[in-house]
């Protein structure tokens, strides 16, 4: 069904799409109306799910967690503070391996304080061991939420997911997309059967106290894990693809990258106007492409490496600043590319922060420097 | 028509230009036409001046930047007009469609742009008071839009305002809005 939704209201009916059964959640601007939509589900009765109102981010996610354990597929979502104020408990739910997915609506940090896009909420999260995929349209974020419930709670990965989506470039902008139907999600996606939950007559213990001689065991199990998600993202995506029609590259989508000499490398919604930019340029004679990042963790070394196979230069482009050095994304992009024969060299751009538009010329810019640079 | 078409709409918080933009698309939508709709993102109020964007096209639409130079002005609030600079950064030739009272003439005289933009007028208050018995000004000025347009075709607007609002209002609430539509297709001046 052909519908006009925004951002945030496709996330919504992605999450009633999934059957998640308990949403908690705090408001925050620019996520708000993605729990303001499925509550307003919950009241018509589109939805079967129970929606927890919480007093702050912090207990949202732990209410979550009660639920997923005692066996509920969750939902939550939030935006910039909200994500800060969640980060203890970011780590409880990915160590205690609990297959959530949460939205993150994405916009930048204060202060000063900022309602607008940028990554540096969801990047500063980069490291609680979370999957983090990051969508470029409203319709990925409906279809990458279907797909995240199933990464998460694939046996070998059990590990939350974390989906990114720009705030209002993507959250309060209305397009048309297609709205999958009840039966074709129910036969892609099927309820979640957790492995171990927790039941009065079988007691189990969860997120035990571990010694420094079990501690590392559990750690390195999440890091095998998130190394297996790579191929779970992929298959899930062609999966998807073989029900719905649509797919976005697994870890990584490439645009005009097989003979480019100049890669841009981009997180999000930019990568759509970076696609016109390549477009324009490509009809001058200048051989460029764009490379989105769809999954910043696990992070695509492998993939990365193939689609920057022929570049001189590879740009990045980054929302987001780790002060005190570069973007995030350069500085991963340049370990990912280190020890190749004939590595390409890498030029970081931050752009975009808090909001600020980043226009055709912008994105022009950054392809003419990288084709002037002499490195 | 042209690959893509840009518009930016001036209205004040409250009179309904996100609606007029939702149903627009909606209408675009039964053409198998492309359509993107955002606000200028961050606070709105109720009587303050907003803005908000749209592109129409025949294809998927891939940009997420601003609109920095639209093809469309669209102003709902004639109070607007004086308050605000309605046409800056509209492109040479472009057009702009306002909710006055007077011909394109006097409006552009009043704009100081004689010659520049192609300009249309339609009275949507008079239209929306004597049609609907209130002044709002939204689904007018979408009548009108879409004969300037050219795009959309008024068979598809009104099929699509009864589609989405029969359900919600009474039969002749429905059948007034209509009524208003039409004539505001039929009444805008200057095409």
């Amino acid at each position: 069904m052909r519908e006009y939704l925004n951002g945030n209201e496709a996330v919504a009916h992605a999450v009633r799409l999934a059957r998640a059964e308990v949403v908690a959640a705090y408001p925050i601007t620019p996520q708000s109306t993605i729990v303001e939509e499925i509550a307003a589900q919950i009241a018509r009765g589109e939805m079967e799910a129970e929606y927890i109102r919480v007093e702050s981010e912090h207990a949202a996610l732990a209410a979550c967690f009660g639920a997923a354990v005692s066996g509920s597929r969750v939902f939550t979502a939030t935006s910039s503070q909200g994500l800060a104020y969640m980060f203890e408990m970011l780590h409880y739910v990915s160590g205690a391996r609990i297959p959530m997915v949460m939205a993150v609506a994405n916009r930048g940090l204060a202060a000063p304080w900022t309602i607008w896009a940028d990554h540096q909420d969801s990047v500063s999260c980069r490291d609680t061991g979370w999957i983090q995929l990051y969508v470029e349209t409203a319709q990925e974020a409906l279809d990458t939420c279907l797909q995240a419930y199933k990464i998460a709670e694939d046996p070998r990965v059990l590990t939350p997911v974390m989906l990114c989506l720009d705030g209002y470039v993507l959250s309060h902008t209305e397009e048309i997309l297609d709205i999958p139907s009840q039966e074709d999600v129910d036969r892609f996606l099927p309820p979640y059967r957790p492995q171990v939950l927790v039941d009065t007559r079988r007691p189990v213990v969860f997120g035990v106290g571990a010694g420094p001689d079990i501690y590392p065991s559990f750690k390195k199990a999440q890091q095998e894990a998130m190394e297996r998600a790579k191929e779970v993202i992929k298959r899930v995506d062609e999966e998807f693809y073989a029900f719905f029609g649509r797919r976005y590259g697994g870890l990584v989508e490439e645009y005009r990258c097989h003979d480019a000499e100049v890669v841009l490398v981009t997180l999000g919604a930019i990568t759509g106007t970076a696609r016109e930019v390549v477009d324009s340029l490509r009809r001058e004679g200048a051989k460029v492409g764009v490379l989105r990042l769809r999954a910043l963790r696990p992070f695509p070394v492998e993939d990365l490496r193939e689609s920057v196979k022929s570049a001189r230069v590879v740009a990045v482009l980054d929302r987001n600043c780790s002060f005190g050095y570069e973007g995030v994304v350069c500085t991963e992009v340049k370990a990912a590319l280190f020890g190749l024969k004939q590595p390409p060299s890498v030029i970081g751009f931050v752009a975009g922060l808090g909001g600020q538009d980043i226009r055709k010329e912008n994105i022009e810019g950054i392809f003419r420097s990288c084709f002037n640079s002499d490195v | 028509m042209p690959k893509m078409v840009e518009i930016r709409w001036h209205a004040r918080g409250g009179q309904g230009a996100v609606i007029a933009s939702r149903y627009l698309a909606a209408s675009a939508i039964r053409q198998n036409l492309y359509f993107q709709a955002f606000p200028q993102f961050g606070t709105e109020r109720m009587g303050a001046p907003i803005v908000a964007y749209t592109r129409i096209s025949d294809a998927p639409i891939n940009l997420r930047c601003a609109i920095e130079e639209p093809d469309v002005v669209v102003v709902l609030d004639p109070t607007l007009l004086k308050s605000v600079n309605v046409t800056a950064n509209l492109k040479e030739g472009g057009s702009i469609i306002a909710n006055y009272p007077g011909t394109p003439e006097e409006l552009a005289k009043e704009l100081n742009i004689d010659g520049k933009f192609k300009v249309y007028t339609l009275d949507a208050y008079k239209i929306s008071t004597e049609e609907i018995g209130r002044p709002i000004p939204n689904t007018p000025m979408v009548g009108a839009l879409a004969r300037v347009l050219g795009i959309i075709s008024l068979d598809n607007v009104l099929a699509e305002f009864e589609e989405q609002f029969s359900h919600r209002f009474k039969p002749e609430i429905v059948e007034k809005n209509l009524k208003a539509v039409r004539r505001a297709y039929e009444e805008v001046q200057g095409v």
